[in-house]
This record gives C-alpha cells, sequence and structure tokens, in this order.
C-alpha cells in the first residue's frame, strides 16, 4: 500500500529511511521518526480497535500522551506488550500490532451488537446487573466480562529485556522540553545548577515544533533545537528524551521512565529496555504544557474525529493528513492554526466557530486566506460508522441553548477544539493546592507544598512570550538561590500572532427527537447520559461520580475527559466547577511497565543470597539446600537415592550413635565489649548474667518489653569485659538493633559496644557420644576432658596452626561442640573434622535432622519462639530472675500471662505411633464436636524421633501443664486428616539432660 | 520517600532507615515499683498523632546509630532531627 495521506517535504520523519510494518497483520510502509500512529494514518488507516464497553469502532484522537483510543497489542523480538498507545509508540522496522478488544477482527467485531443494546448498558449497569446470586460473581459474570470487556493481553512468559533504577540527584529537575522547560533550563544551566530536563517523546521542542511564532530571528523549532544542542554540550546538564516523569513524591523525589529500547525492533547488547530514575531534586519546575479539551457532541467517537492540535502535529511534524476533506470545530482560535496549516498545504478546510464575531491576528489571517468559516455554528453529530463521512451542522443561538435547523456537510474528519487543559498532575502529585482560574475553564496549580513551580501552559499561560519570560526568570532566580551565582542571560523577542478570548462553550445541546451519544470519557464510553443517570441516582461527590460511572478511570486517565465531566456535574447540580472539585490526581501520570518498577530485583537479583564458607564443600558433598531467611543452608546430604525422610533420618540416627557435624555459621554473632557488658547482660536476658566467669558460656533467653520471648542463645564470656553472643539465624539484626536500641537511649551511661560478627566465623557443631573422642584429635595438646572442658565450659585452641574457640554447648541434646574459626579457615577447619572424624563414623547433617534432634529434646526454637508466646508458654519460666529486673519483666505480671490455665508446650505422639503429624493442625478433644471446634492447641514442630522410631510433635497446647497423658485428636481439614494423639512431655528423650554433661 | 538528615550522616533516603515509634516513650526506671497503668502506657499506649511529632528512626544501613526525627504526620515535612543524646526541646 502506498502512503497516500503523505505530504511530500513536509515534516521531520527521515524519507531516506522507509520502514516495514505489520497492523493486524497487513504489511505498510512508514519512515523513520513516525509514531505507528502516524504511519498508519499516512496509509489512511483510522480504524484501530473497538471501545470497551459498547465495542463503537476506535481511531485516533490525540497525538500523544493523552490518547485514549489507539491503543494496541504490540510485538516486538518475540516478546508482546499489551495497551501499547500507537501515538506514543515510535515506528521501527518489522513493529507488528494489533487491534485489542474486538473478535474475530476490528472490522467485523461481535461484541459491537452491545452498541444496539445500550440502553440496556447504562451507568452502573454492571453494578446493579451481576450482584444476584453471589456465587455467580466469580464463576460466571467476572470471566465473561473480563473477555468481553478487556484490553490487551499480558504476556505470561519471562521478560527476558532487562530494566534497571538510578538514583540521581540536582539542582534542578524540569519535567518538559517545550518553550517553558527549555527556557528555564537554559537560565538555569547558565548560571551553573545541575539540571535535569526531561522529555517524555522523542523530539525536544514541544509545541515550539508546530508554532508558527519566531523567537529572535529564528523559528520556534530552530530555537529550540539550538538551546538542546547547547544544553548537551554543557557538563553540569543531563539532557533526556522518551523519558516521563510520572510521579512526584516526598520530599522532592520524582520517578521517571526512560524508554531506552522500545523504539528500536531488538534491544542492543548489555542495554537495558528501560531504565527507572528516581530523582531527588532540589527544585522541580513542572513544564509539562496543555493537553486541548474536546467539545461534547454527537456520536463524537467516530474514528476521524479529532483533536485540532494533534491533526496539526501530524500534518507538521510527520507529513500527514488526517483527512482531506476537513472539518475544523472549534471555540478559541487554537482551531484557526490548524485550518490554515491544512489551507497551507492545498487542502481547504471548513471552520465551524461557536463564537459569534471573535476578531483577532489569527482570524483574520484565516478569513485572508479565503478559508470558508461559518460563526455561532456548531457539529450537532459526527455520521459514518467506521470513519467520519458527514456532519450534522447548525447554527447555535447566542445563549447557546438552542440548535438551529440541521444541514449535513461533507466531511473526512473534524478537528475539535474546546480549548486548553493544564497538564497539573505532577503539581497535584506534589501536594500542591490547585485552584480554578475561571479565564481558562480549568484548574492550575495554587500553593506550593514543596519546592516545585508550574510554568507556561502547565499554569495556564498560553502564550509565548509571557511564558518565555517568566521560564527564563525562574530559571535563573532558582538557580541563583542554589548556587549563589549570578549570569542573567537576556531574553530573545518574540514574534507570535495575537489571539483572542475562548468561547466557554463545551458540549452542543441535543436537537429535538434525537438521542446521539455525546461521549465524555473515550476509552471507558461514559457518555454524557451515564453521568446524569449517576446524578439522578443520588451520587454527588465527584469521586462517587468517576467510581460508578468510571469516568476518567480507563488507562488514559480522563486527560481528555475530566473537565468536561466537571462542567456536566456543575451544570447540573448548578453549581460551579471549583465547588465541585477535582478528583485526585495519582502517580503514575501514564502507565508504567512493571518491568521497569521490578528493575534488576528478579530471579535471584530479588534478595541477597549468604553462604557459608563451606558452601562449596556442601554443594560438592550432594548437599540439598534450604533457604534459611537469605542464607542457604544444606537440608540433608543425599546419599544415593535418598529423599529427605530417609536422609534426615540416617543423619540423624548418626548423631545420636556415633558423631555427626553441622554447619552453624549462619547463627547470629554478636561482639560484646566494654565494662559495663556484664551489667548490660543482665538486664538483656531474663536471668542472671553477673557471676558469670570467664571461660563460661550460659544460655539466655531475652524478651521484648511486653514480655514476650524475642530471642535466645548462649553468651560467653571470652575476657574480663568481652562476651560473645549467639542469636537465631532468624532474629540476628532484629536482636542487634534491640541492643542498640538499649545502649544508646535507654541506658546510655553503659560502657558497651556491640558489632555484628555473624560473618567473621565460620561454624561447625560437632555432635554426638563420639564428639569427645573426635575433639580430643582436633586438639591433641588440650584438655577437652569433661573436666578440663565441662558442660558449658569455653577454651580457645589451636586447630592444626589455626586459632580456634571451642564451645561446650548443645542444640541437639547430645554431648556435643561447637568450634569457631575464621572464616577464611571455615572449609580448612570442617575438611579436617570430617578427614579425622571418619574413624568415628562421622557424617555431615543437615538444618532437617537438626531439627529432628531438638525436637525430640523438646528443645524450643523459632517455631515456638514464635512472637506470641512467653518464657512460661514454652517452659523456660525457670530462667526468669526473681532477684533482678530486666526488660520485660513487669508484663510478665500483667493478668493474661499469670492466669491459670495458659498455653504450655507439651509432646505430641500419635496412639497408631505410625501417622505423622502435620505442622500447623490444630488440638481439639472431640473430632466430631459441630463446627467451629474449640481449638485447645496448635502443633508447632514436628519430626520422626530417631530415638524411638515413631513421629513426636512438640505443640503449644492450652493447660499444657495439666494435660500430660490426656488423649486428643490432632485435626488438619488442609491436609483431611483426623489423628488420635496422646499428650506426653516435650523433653521425650534424655528428660534429665544426663547425655550433655555425659 | 523522605529525605532525613541523619545527625552523624547528612542528607539520607529514607530507605536506609528504620522507623522506631515515639520518641517522647521514656522507659520506666529499672526496679521501680510502677503501676499497671503506667506500664501499659510505657508498652502500649500510643496518640497517634495527627501533625508534628517526634519519633525514633534508625539509620540501619548507615551509621547505625538511633536518631530523633520531628515529622508532621500527614505532610510529612521533617522540622529537625536529633542524635539520641539530644533532648527533645
Amino acid at each position: 500500500m502506498t502512503q497516500s495521506f503523505r505530504l511530500e517535504n513536509v515534516g521531520l520523519v527521515n524519507r531516506d529511511k522507509k520502514l516495514s510494518f505489520k497492523f493486524n497483520g497487513k504489511t505498510y510502509y512508514g519512515y523513520e521518526g513516525d509514531t505507528l500512529a502516524s504511519a498508519l494514518i499516512a496509509n489512511g488507516i483510522h480504524l484501530i480497535g473497538r471501545s470497551f464497553k459498547y465495542h463503537r469502532p476506535r481511531g485516533f484522537f490525540g497525538a500523544g500522551v493523552d490518547e485514549p483510543y489507539a491503543i494496541v497489542q504490540l510485538y516486538r523480538n518475540g516478546e508482546t506488550e499489551p495497551n501499547v498507545k500507537a501515538t506514543e509508540q515510535e515506528l521501527f522496522e518489522g513493529l507488528e500490532a494489533t487491534s485489542v478488544n474486538c473478535w474475530p477482527s476490528v472490522n467485523f467485531d461481535i461484541g459491537a451488537i452491545n452498541n444496539f443494546l445500550k440502553i440496556f448498558l447504562p451507568a452502573g449497569f454492571y453494578y446493579k446487573t451481576f450482584m444476584w446470586p453471589k456465587s455467580f460473581w466469580y464463576k460466571v459474570y467476572e470471566p465473561f466480562i473480563r473477555k468481553a470487556a478487556g484490553l490487551g493481553v499480558a504476556s505470561i512468559k519471562h521478560d527476558k529485556e532487562r530494566y534497571e533504577h538510578k538514583y540521581e540527584y540536582c539542582d534542578l529537575l524540569i519535567a518538559g522540553s517545550g518553550p517553558s522547560g527549555l527556557a528555564s533550563a537554559y537560565a538555569a544551566a547558565k548560571n551553573g545548577a545541575r539540571v535535569i530536563l526531561a522529555e517524555d517523546k522523542a523530539r525536544f521542542g514541544g509545541t515550539l515544533l508546530t508554532s508558527e511564532a519566531n523567537i529572535g530571528n529564528k523559528s520556534g523549532k530552530e530555537w529550540a533545537e539550538g538551546i538542546i544542542t547547547e544544553l548537551k554540550e554543557m557538563p553540569n546538564v543531563t539532557v533526556k528524551n522518551r523519558s516521563q516523569v510520572f510521579g512526584y513524591y516526598d520530599h522532592n523525589m520524582l520517578v521517571m521512565s526512560e524508554r531506552i529500547s522500545d523504539h528500536l525492533p531488538k534491544t542492543k547488547k548489555f542495554h537495558p529496555k528501560q531504565r527507572l530514575w528516581y530523582i531527588r531534586a532540589k527544585e522541580v519546575l513542572i513544564s509539562s504544557g496543555s493537553i486541548e479539551r474536546p467539545i461534547v457532541f454527537g456520536n463524537n467517537d467516530t474514528p476521524g474525529v479529532m483533536l485540532s492540535s494533534a491533526a496539526k502535529e501530524y500534518l507538521k511534524v510527520y507529513g500527514v493528513l488526517v483527512g482531506r476533506n476537513p472539518l475544523i470545530f472549534t471555540n478559541n482560535d487554537s482551531g484557526y492554526e490548524s485550518a490554515i496549516e491544512f489551507k497551507k498545504n492545498g487542502v481547504d478546510p471548513i471552520i465551524l466557530d461557536t463564537r459569534k464575531n471573535p476578531q483577532s491576528e489569527i482570524v483574520n489571517e484565516a478569513k485572508n486566506l479565503g478559508i470558508k468559516i461559518k460563526f455561532s455554528h456548531v457539529v450537532v453529530a459526527a455520521q459514518g460508522y467506521k470513519k467520519v463521512k458527514s456532519a450534522d451542522i447548525a447554527k447555535i443561538s447566542d445563549d447557546k441553548e438552542q440548535v438551529g435547523e440541521v444541514e449535513n456537510i461533507k466531511c473526512d474528519c473534524i478537528c475539535v477544539s474546546g480549548f486548553w487543559t493544564p497538564t497539573i498532575h505532577l503539581a497535584s502529585q506534589s501536594g500542591n493546592k490547585t485552584k480554578f482560574n475561571a479565564d481558562i475553564d480549568a484548574f492550575v496549580p495554587g500553593i506550593s507544598k514543596q519546592n516545585e513551580k508550574t510554568l507556561g501552559a502547565a499554569n495556564g499561560v498560553y502564550t509565548l512570550d509571557e511564558t518565555l519570560k517568566s521560564s527564563f526568570e525562574t530559571g535563573y532566580e532558582l538557580s541563583k538561590k542554589i548556587t549563589k551565582k549570578d549570569n542573567k542571560i537576556s531574553f530573545p523577542n518574540v514574534v507570535e500572532k495575537k489571539s483572542t478570548i475562548h468561547d466557554k462553550f463545551w458540549c452542543v445541546p441535543l436537537p429535538k427527537g434525537k438521542n446521539y451519544k455525546r461521549f465524555l470519557d473515550f476509552q471507558n464510553d461514559v457518555a454524557v447520559s451515564d453521568v446524569e443517570i449517576a446524578l439522578k441516582e443520588g451520587y454527588r461527590s465527584i469521586e462517587h461520580v468517576k467510581r460508578y460511572t468510571t469516568l476518567g478511570m480507563a488507562t488514559d486517565q480522563g486527560k481528555t475527559s475530566n473537565l468536561n465531566g466537571l462542567q456536566l456535574v456543575s451544570k447540573i447540580e448548578n453549581k460551579v466547577v471549583p465547588a465541585v472539585g477535582h478528583t485526585t490526581f495519582r502517580p503514575p501520570y501514564t502507565p508504567v511497565s512493571i518491568g521497569a518498577i521490578v528493575g534488576r530485583e528478579v530471579g535471584k537479583h530479588s534478595k541477597p543470597t549468604r553462604k557459608s564458607p563451606m558452601h562449596s564443600w556442601h554443594e560438592k558433598n550432594n548437599a540439598v539446600f534450604v533457604d534459611a531467611g537469605v542464607w542457604l543452608r544444606p537440608r540433608y546430604y543425599k546419599k544415593g537415592n535418598e529423599n529427605l525422610f530417609e536422609g534426615s533420618k540416617r543423619e540423624a540416627k548418626n548423631v545420636r550413635t556415633n558423631v555427626g557435624v553441622c554447619d552453624v555459621t549462619t547463627l547470629g554473632k554478636i561482639d560484646i565489649k566494654g565494662p559495663d557488658a556484664a551489667e548490660f547482660l543482665n538486664r538483656v536476658y531474663t536471668n542472671a548474667w553477673l557471676k558469670l566467669p570467664v571461660g563460661k558460656a550460659r544460655y539466655g533467653v531475652m524478651l521484648r518489653e511486653d514480655g514476650i520471648v524475642m530471642d535466645d542463645g548462649t553468651t560467653t564470656r571470652i575476657s574480663e569485659n568481652h562476651y560473645h553472643m549467639t542469636t537465631t539465624t532468624a532474629q540476628a539484626a532484629n536482636v542487634l538493633s534491640h541492643l542498640e536500641y538499649y545502649l544508646q537511649l535507654v541506658w546510655p551511661e553503659l560502657n558497651v559496644n556491640v558489632v555484628s560478627a555473624t560473618e567473621q566465623w565460620a561454624g561447625a557443631a560437632i555432635a554426638g557420644p563420639k564428639s569427645r573422642d573426635l575433639l580430643q584429635k582436633l586438639f591433641p595438646n588440650f584438655d577437652v576432658s569433661n573436666e578440663g572442658l565441662p558442660f558449658m565450659g569455653y577454651m580457645e585452641g589451636d586447630l592444626f596452626g589455626v586459632k580456634a574457640r571451642i564451645f561446650r554447648i548443645s542444640f541437639s541434646g547430645e554431648l556435643a561442640y561447637e568450634v569457631n574459626v575464621e572464616s577464611d579457615n571455615g572449609t580448612f577447619m570442617w575438611k579436617k573434622i570430617m578427614e579425622i572424624g571418619e574413624e568415628f563414623k562421622i557424617q555431615p547433617y543437615g538444618t532437617e535432622a537438626l531439627s529432628t534432634l531438638r525436637i525430640e529434646m523438646g528443645h524450643v526454637a523459632g517455631s515456638e519462639l514464635d512472637g506470641r508466646t512467653i518464657p512460661y508458654d514454652n517452659s523456660l519460666e525457670g530462667l526468669l530472675s526473681k532477684k533482678k529486673d530486666f526488660i520485660g519483666k513487669r508484663s510478665l505480671t500483667r493478668e493474661a500471662f499469670t492466669t491459670e490455665g495458659r498455653q504450655k508446650v507439651v509432646g505430641v505422639i500419635p496412639l497408631d505411633k505410625k501417622t505423622s503429624i502435620p505442622e500447623g493442625s490444630h488440638l481439639v478433644k472431640d473430632s466430631n464436636a459441630p463446627l467451629p471446634n474449640p481449638k485447645l492447641g496448635y502443633i508447632s514442630a514436628s519430626c520422626w524421633s530417631v530415638e524411638y522410631d515413631n513421629p513426636f510433635s512438640l505443640a503449644i497446647l492450652k493447660d499444657g501443664k495439666n494435660m500430660i497423658g490426656e488423649k486428643l485428636f490432632v485435626m488438619s481439614p488442609l491436609k483431611n486428616k483426623v489423628i488420635p494423639v496422646e499428650i506426653v512431655s516435650s523433653h521425650y528423650v534424655d528428660p534429665k539432660g544426663e547425655r550433655v554433661r555425659s | 520517600m523522605l529525605y532525613i538528615k541523619c545527625p552523624h550522616c547528612g542528607m539520607r533516603s529514607q530507605n536506609e532507615f528504620s522507623y522506631g515509634g515515639d520518641a517522647s516513650v521514656k522507659r520506666p526506671e529499672l526496679n521501680k515499683e510502677i503501676s499497671d497503668q503506667d506500664w501499659d502506657n510505657f508498652v502500649y499506649n500510643r496518640k497517634s498523632l495527627r501533625g508534628k511529632h517526634w519519633e525514633l528512626w534508625q539509620h540501619l544501613s548507615g551509621c547505625r546509630q538511633w536518631i530523633k526525627v520531628e515529622r508532621d504526620t500527614a505532610t510529612h515535612e521533617i522540622f529537625n532531627t536529633l542524635k539520641a543524646n539530644e533532648d527533645i526541646s
């Protein structure tokens, strides 16, 4: 197909580079520098998709970010992306796109039957109709509505593209590179400020690209090019195109998405597809311009009806005619500018102006060019289904309430201008209290909350001269404040045509007997009649009207519909627009890819992975790893075809009969030093610490101030004023913060320092009846006998030339030791233990065996110390000192914590001694009781006891103290299990604790 | 994201800090008799003010110091920051 609507020698596209692309399977051609929209219009394509609710044909309405219609499914380099605006997507060789929201095709769309049923689909239709029966919503209504009313289809494949995040700081962030953005950036940059200038389009210059005004002795476009070239060369300036500042957050933090590769057929090697910038700016200048407002009239959603500024942009930037027989419908001078452009390019437009007798330079120019103008005329309705074929026009009365006799005139497009709406989204997001400016019928920024200023059209200033003057001035003033420099540049002379005031006309009344749909929101199919219904039904708040009718809730966020919606509500309510107020602007201003938000934090990069120094040994020895927080720990070491159950049972059994070794590097370790260290520990832990001698370890429990157990572990006195504290793997970071809190804020008089030493030490637990024999061989010159190194003893040893710390502590309940060496020596230590341990039949054991060993010993751990239990619940009340005060002690005297019959940890054995008990199951008295069956407790941890070869669990049970010997039921509705059980002591193995002392 | 002036390190982004609650709460002295009501006020009862509020933050991914921050809970404006040993005026 030829580009029959492309003009010769007009526009900024590169005609030397022809690009082929496919739309709905058909091949077309465009040029480098086109958007998908401009290339399609060049080929005469105006049917792009179907509307959301009524499936009415949809074409193009705008030429940029405000586009409500032309969203497509994009295919690029084997990936697909939904809801891409054709007006924003730059053309590249091989681009493929398809329509969304139509089936089987955009030309013949079955859903369009809704268009003829639309009388049955008024506002709130879904709310009213699909409510009953309730169960139908998920199964029937929702899937059906989603299929019929969906937009694009999200890919469910892994996104292979790379997205990056960047943090940046600057003096001035300037959003938008139109006249105000360029002028303020230039003035500030010349005055030494660090400036970031962001432009969402590929081309810099904004309205200067289509303006006829002259700056200095150059055209607006040439002036913009000169400024940009100069800015790009300045070291204190960052200039970014294809970059949308979409969110204004607290403390002048703005977020910008940069589309680095979306305009290329394929992302370059080592390049990201998009980059998200987090920018902390000292000052922010919002120069986001304004968006033309539509005028509401009958069938104003027909393809071919579009904004007059868009028609001008397609013509001047892309050299593309949106029609050969255009009708311009305007209430202000802007429509004339588009008409003049058509005329200059050999096309005869007709202007319908709602004003009676406007006088201005621009109007006169149009008259002088011989353009046909009908004053006091309106478009009553567009005619044509898939494309505008003609327009019903009429004279409008001076009070704008009545339309005269309707006349039909031929046209192939209707370019609408209802004046301009400042883009105040960023200002509003920053907390700016916006105000209504009656002169322009729109909201403008008011009182700033953060360091933000709005310039030019975004501030309701529509003359170039005034915009440039104030922007130069603001850029200079703000930069002076920051840089203390005083380089002021003189601003150039501006030549522009003067325009006159607009007509506050926004909606064409219906002629008698006609019932045309007049749309406010083009993407969500919200018509004037829908808002009228919402108000009739009693909705008053604009926020409620918005949600009930879905006005402004589509992916374009109502950029072209908000103000006309407000006008309508205020007219019906007989209020002024500011009394109705506008709905809240929230980030993002335009849709942002999820990929860009996530950035590099995908897969393995979503969190750090911590590995012990012995990790590669574990890998080589068939360890199956498990996530323990961010640590990777061996769960068991697989032998042959063993599964987890078999492997962990073998390892645990070997600890009970011979000796095992477990990597305990992940335990939190905190180094505590200072003359008041003992006093500090005495306040932090519930038991007494003042008399712990040097070379001894002690088990301790720490509470939160509310009496709940926070953590447990052993702390060893290394020397007079030096302690080594261990914490559980999961709580290591919290415990350190907790200690710092008390030392810095509560008891600053204590002379103590704490620092994390987790990564400095590699740890190996050696456990089992043969562990002492092994230890003696590891440290042949040291006395590790029961007398030389008694239970809870500590000594420093020499492991074949490596300095080692040896603690006689036990988590497994067996005779056990923990050996720590500096991390770099971890693998050396581990290999020595394995090598020398061979004669004692040593086996490494993982976390699963470790759990088994501690559960059957009744040692509480994370699953019991779960942030809901007090010491009594864990049978730790023996560790509560009566003589001294400690953190959380007072809370333990409160009524709920001292009530008779409080929950306590117990052991649970299935009566058949065979059925495994699922963790998290409930304990009940009667398995057949009616629901809700009173719950007596829950299973906190389960294992297969290797000592007795049957299942054993720990549970937190109501009145656990008096329940030993009771028969109860374990119920797991999730696993559909009911298991009769007996309650026993939590200390299932070695209840007297003789082994650890042996 | 808030921009917080650490009295030790200077201006830093919120993601380096963790929040630590009301800074005006004083822990009762150790080994002192205290009524249930006073203890509950210390542990649980907070005012949840709208407006200016002194609160604790820890510069977790920085100097690890606990600091006091005067912040407006409604607007997030930060008026003042103090070191742990400086008293709220």
